[in-house]
């Protein structure tokens, strides 16, 4: 077996939302979909990744209270959660792909640093740095 | 369906949503020029609407969010390199040189020139610090030379700009 993290999850606003954006417009591929009741465990994979899950999680009862949710979900819109980061071969490429498939850009690709990094969010607020392998 | 959210909280998110769009647009150009009804497009909410939501949403005025990225932009083009202060002025959205001093002063309380000055000497023998250390550790005969040399140059007031050069 493979000793790591399995999953590390996200917050969004519509799981629905999450989905599409994470696997039509960053081509991720769906682990697992699984609900009961009012929950749903959703969890998608970088096609090169298999041992790890991004989970897209709505923060709900009984996790959460409503008022709880309600203060995460905010946060997560104002862009307050920490960044993730999305490392691609080639950034300039990535970047028109994924713009041409509706993914909000937040910066343009800017070559600093010695490397290439662009900026974009998914549809809940969270703040992905895309960044070109070194 | 899962969602248990009221439709007016609902709201609420998709248009803290629409302001942080205008959030990121300063972010990614704060040399630009960015009048109330420029963001208020952005962010789909009407001018008079937009200014107070912005400030609820994220503490501080659009205008004033604004002048603080284009001072912080200022602060690291001063640290980081060796453009004339006017240069800096015009790359980072003000008009006047006047304006520019006068509002870098009052967000952190020193001049351009003084926060050049006072940056450029303590980042540059920060940078050095692990250098000087990995090369210490590599030649263990100059060590105390390199350490001496620091301390040196730590006591020396008056040649507190100098820096070394590896």
């Amino acid at each position: 077996m493979t000793q790591g993290i399995q999953v590390a999850g996200l917050y969004v606003h519509d799981q629905d939302e999450a989905l599409q954006f994470y696997v039509d417009g960053l081509g991720f591929r769906v682990h697992t979909d699984a609900r009961n009741g009012e929950y749903r465990w959703l969890t998608v994979q970088h096609p090169d990744q298999p041992d790890f899950q991004l989970g897209l999680f709505r923060p709900q009862a009984p996790t959460v209270d409503d008022a709880t949710a309600r203060g995460l979900l905010e946060a997560v819109a104002k862009g307050a959660m920490p960044p993730l980061v999305l490392v691609v071969a080639d950034c300039q490429a990535a970047y028109q792909a994924m713009r041409a498939r509706g993914v909000e850009f937040t910066q343009e690709p800017i070559a600093r640093y010695g490397a290439v990094d662009a900026s974009f969010r998914d549809p809940s607020g969270n703040g992905w740095k895309l960044v070109q392998a070194r | 369906m899962a969602r248990t959210a009221s439709p007016s909280a609902d709201r609420d998110l998709k248009l803290l949503r629409r302001l942080l769009r205008a959030k990121d647009h300063m972010d990614a150009a704060p040399h630009e020029e960015w009048p109330v009804s420029r963001l208020a497009r952005v962010s789909g909410t009407s001018e008079a609407y937009f200014a107070r939501s912005f400030r609820d949403a994220f503490g501080i005025p659009p205008h004033r969010y604004l002048l603080t990225r284009r001072v912080e932009r200022a602060a690291a083009l001063l640290r980081d390199t060796d453009l004339p202060v006017t240069e800096i002025a015009l790359q980072t959205g003000w008009n006047s040189l006047g304006t520019f001093g006068r509002t870098f002063r009052d967000v952190t309380g020193e001049s351009p020139g003084a926060l050049r000055q006072r940056m450029q000497a303590i980042p540059g023998q920060l940078e050095q610090v692990p250098h000087c250390f990995v090369r210490a550790a590599q030649r263990p005969d100059l060590r105390m030379a390199v350490s001496e040399k620091r301390r040196r140059t730590g006591d020396d007031k008056a040649g507190a700009t100098e820096t070394e050069v590896p």
